[in-house]
């Protein structure tokens, strides 16, 4: 796909205090391309999100942002940059409208009056190219919608500003079947747009469904990054609870090496990290 | 381009456009849905007026119609400040001596010190800003729960009002002006200026949304719709002028009284400020944020603490306006000022009006409605001849009732998802 990522962090290391919880993290989003980040509870992948968004600072490592080093020391630096995050609870008023929550905190206005018809708009608009079409009105409160919708709407919102990284923390967590797919169907969309995406979830089957690349963190350490469609389903479930999986993720100790293994993995993409 | 696709993809072309029959159904079925608004208020004021006006039919006359408004424009006008305070799911419970405060300040000022009434005016209401400020730190910054430093400041404002009053006597306020507030009328032509003016002034803002909305192709409420609110309001407001403007002195020859008492444009003015910062600014935008979800708002770059602190600078502003208009219409401010039911009666009219004790909705014209029903429920018993106790009783269980209702649409719109 495309040579240079859109964003490119190489040997990002974060601590709280004598803790650990990224080492040496190498990660890069594509344009176009919904990256999946996958990982055990702990394995850092919040953190790896807050280092992104600007929420903690990383301890070191280097960030490239369209092949330019940036830094992101606050939500604010990467907002500017047009990176967004949806947040696994959503963070919507239930007593504001569709269009009042997509605008929140970043209203349009003319003078001092708030300028509802243009937020309206482009709202609308902004639903149109995502192809939404299960809302009724974007003026029904945010509370009389679905959790599928509710997702939607968050999506939207991160979409509205021009974003070009959109990273999504569990959009399916708590939806149904139907939901989710729903749900889905736009995040891939949102990469048909040639947006890049980073989709963290710990459903095995929506990251096969939607992921171009699959990033898997464990215990801290980004043990692979490679393409979807080079790796199964089992492989990554080794390399999520493992680290390691035949010849993909971490060096095995010479004592546990096992070269037999892992065969049918046999051309595996060589993106492996160490 | 992006025309045909809002169009095509956009509510538009899901929702047909709406008709008056639509407009009516979605109606009904938000209030089915528990979004009741100021239904309750509405409905339980016109029973009340019509109780009362067969049971002692003097509850109709002008001059009875005129006293509802200047018994009532105390506690309105502290409700509409409590209004903002209760939309971020917080309570003000010192807005009452709050307001005695400023009354004390005001009386000093003027009756004590000699300084003209815009001084002491100024005076008063830069003390309810210092109060707000005071209570909003402590509540934002420090972090303690709004009732505990609201009862805290109930307490001691109560002492400082005794303190104004060199302990017990009453500073009586002559001044002119400040009488005027709330014991005199407009010119009954004047009356039916301001009418003019403000009916003119709300069509003209309906009708231009309307047009502009329609010009961009944006969903609208159907001008037959848009019509009838400017009518009812027309028709609303011409009876009120016109009841107002007959003359109500028991005795023409010695004094003549008629007009729109000069407390109902202040009001009105009010309501219209305080009604476009909630609807029509970003600030009245991210208040009803702060109530809805707290953290929400803070993610999404709201500066939380800010609005904490403001709705109780503009709680503790208006109950000083409240505690104005208070010790205009008794000519003087006594130890009591802004005390006994004042507080409870407002906080009664903002919930009776339908704002919500949860946090996150309200309008400022509930405090109105509600102050109205409050009003209606003191003067209409009082001329029943029941005894304060009775009053109490009857007010308590209104406010009671609202609160059920309020927490019972709550469930209700949790259950049915509309809210």
């Amino acid at each position: 796909m495309s040579a240079t990522p859109l964003l490119e962090l190489r040997g990002i290391d974060k601590s709280f205090g004598p803790v650990q919880v990224l080492r040496d993290v190498a990660f890069a989003a594509h344009p176009g391309e919904v990256t999946a980040l996958v990982g055990d509870n702990g394995a850092g992948k919040s953190t790896l999100v807050k280092c992104i968004s600007g929420i903690y600072p990383a301890d070191s490592g280097e960030f490239l942002f369209d092949g330019r080093p940036v830094t992101i020391n606050s939500p604010r630096d990467a907002s500017a940059l047009g990176i967004e995050v949806v947040y696994q609870d959503l963070a919507l008023c239930d007593n504001l409208d569709i269009v009042q929550n997509m605008f929140l905190g970043r209203e349009k206005r003319s003078g001092i009056v708030l300028d509802e018809p243009t937020m309206e708009q482009m709202a609308a608009e902004t639903l149109a190219g995502l192809s939404v079409r299960t809302v009724k009105s974007l003026r029904q409160h945010v509370s009389s919608l679905s959790g599928g919708q509710r997702q939607t709407v968050a999506i939207a919102k991160a979409v509205l500003w021009n974003s070009r990284l959109v990273i999504l923390d569990e959009p399916t967590a708590a939806l149904g079947v139907a939901q989710t797919a729903q749900v889905l169907e736009l995040v891939r969309r949102l990469a048909d747009n040639g947006l890049a995406v980073v989709l963290i979830s710990h459903n095995m089957n929506d990251v096969f469904a939607v992921s171009d690349r699959i990033a898997a963190l464990y215990l801290g350490q980004m043990v692979a990054q490679v393409k979807t469609t080079d790796i199964t389903h089992s492989q990554v479930v080794e390399l999520i609870t493992a680290g390691r999986s035949g010849n993909l993720g971490l060096v095995a100790e010479p004592a546990l090496s096992t070269t037999g293994s892992g065969a049918e993995s046999a051309d595996t993409n060589p993106g492996a990290v160490r | 381009m992006t025309t045909t696709v809002v169009k095509k993809e956009g509510p538009a072309a899901v929702a047909p456009a709406p008709t008056v029959g639509s407009h009516v159904r979605n109606y009904v079925s938000r209030v089915r849905g528990g979004d009741i608004g100021a239904l309750p208020a509405v409905l339980g004021l016109i029973v009340l007026c019509t109780v009362f006006s067969i049971m002692r039919p003097s509850f109709l006359s002008a001059g009875n119609f005129a006293n509802l408004f200047t018994q009532g424009a105390a506690t309105t006008l502290i409700a509409m400040g409590l209004v903002f305070v209760l939309l971020l799911g917080e309570i003000d419970l010192s807005a009452g001596f709050a307001s005695g405060v400023c009354a004390a300040i005001l009386a000093n000022v003027v009756t004590v010190l000699g300084y003209p009434w815009y001084v002491a005016v100024l005076a008063a209401i830069a003390t309810g800003v210092l109060i707000g400020t005071i209570l909003g730190v402590l509540v934002a910054k420090v972090g303690i729960p709004s009732f505990v430093v609201t009862l805290a400041g109930f307490l001691a404002f109560q002492g400082i009002v005794l303190m104004l009053m060199k302990s017990g006597t009453n500073i009586s306020v002559r001044d002119d002006t400040l009488v005027a507030i709330a014991n005199r009328n407009l010119s009954p032509a004047l009356g039916w200026l301001l009418a003019g003016l403000a009916i003119a002034g709300y069509a003209a803002v309906q009708l231009l949304r309307h047009r502009n909305r329609v010009a961009r192709g944006l969903l609208t409420d159907p001008i037959a719709v848009v019509a009838a609110r400017i009518g009812i309001l027309a028709v609303l407001l011409g009876l009120a002028v016109a009841l107002l403007n007959q003359e109500r002195s028991r005795n023409v020859l010695v004094t003549s009284l008629k007009g729109v008492p000069i407390v109902v444009p202040i009001i009105a003015v009010l309501l219209v400020i305080w009604t476009f910062v909630l609807q029509r600014t970003s600030y009245g935008r991210h208040i009803y944020a702060v109530g809805g979800n707290k953290e929400a708002a803070r993610r999404a770059g709201i500066n939380v603490d800010k609005i904490r602190i403001s709705v109780f600078v503009i709680c503790s502003a208006m109950a000083a306006v409240g505690g104005i208009v208070a010790a205009s219409r008794a000519n003087s401010v006594d130890p009591n000022t802004g005390g006994s039911n004042v507080l409870l009666y407002a906080v009664g009219a903002a919930v009776i009006g339908g704002t919500s004790l949860f946090g996150g909705k309200g309008r400022v014209l509930d405090a109105v409605l509600g102050g109205a029903v409050v009003a209606v429920i003191d003067n209409g018993m009082g001329l029943m001849g029941y005894s304060s106790g009775v009053k109490y009783v009857v007010t308590g269980l209104v406010l009671l009732l609202a609160a059920s209702v309020d927490a019972l649409s709550r469930r209700r719109s949790a259950a049915t998802g509309a809210r």
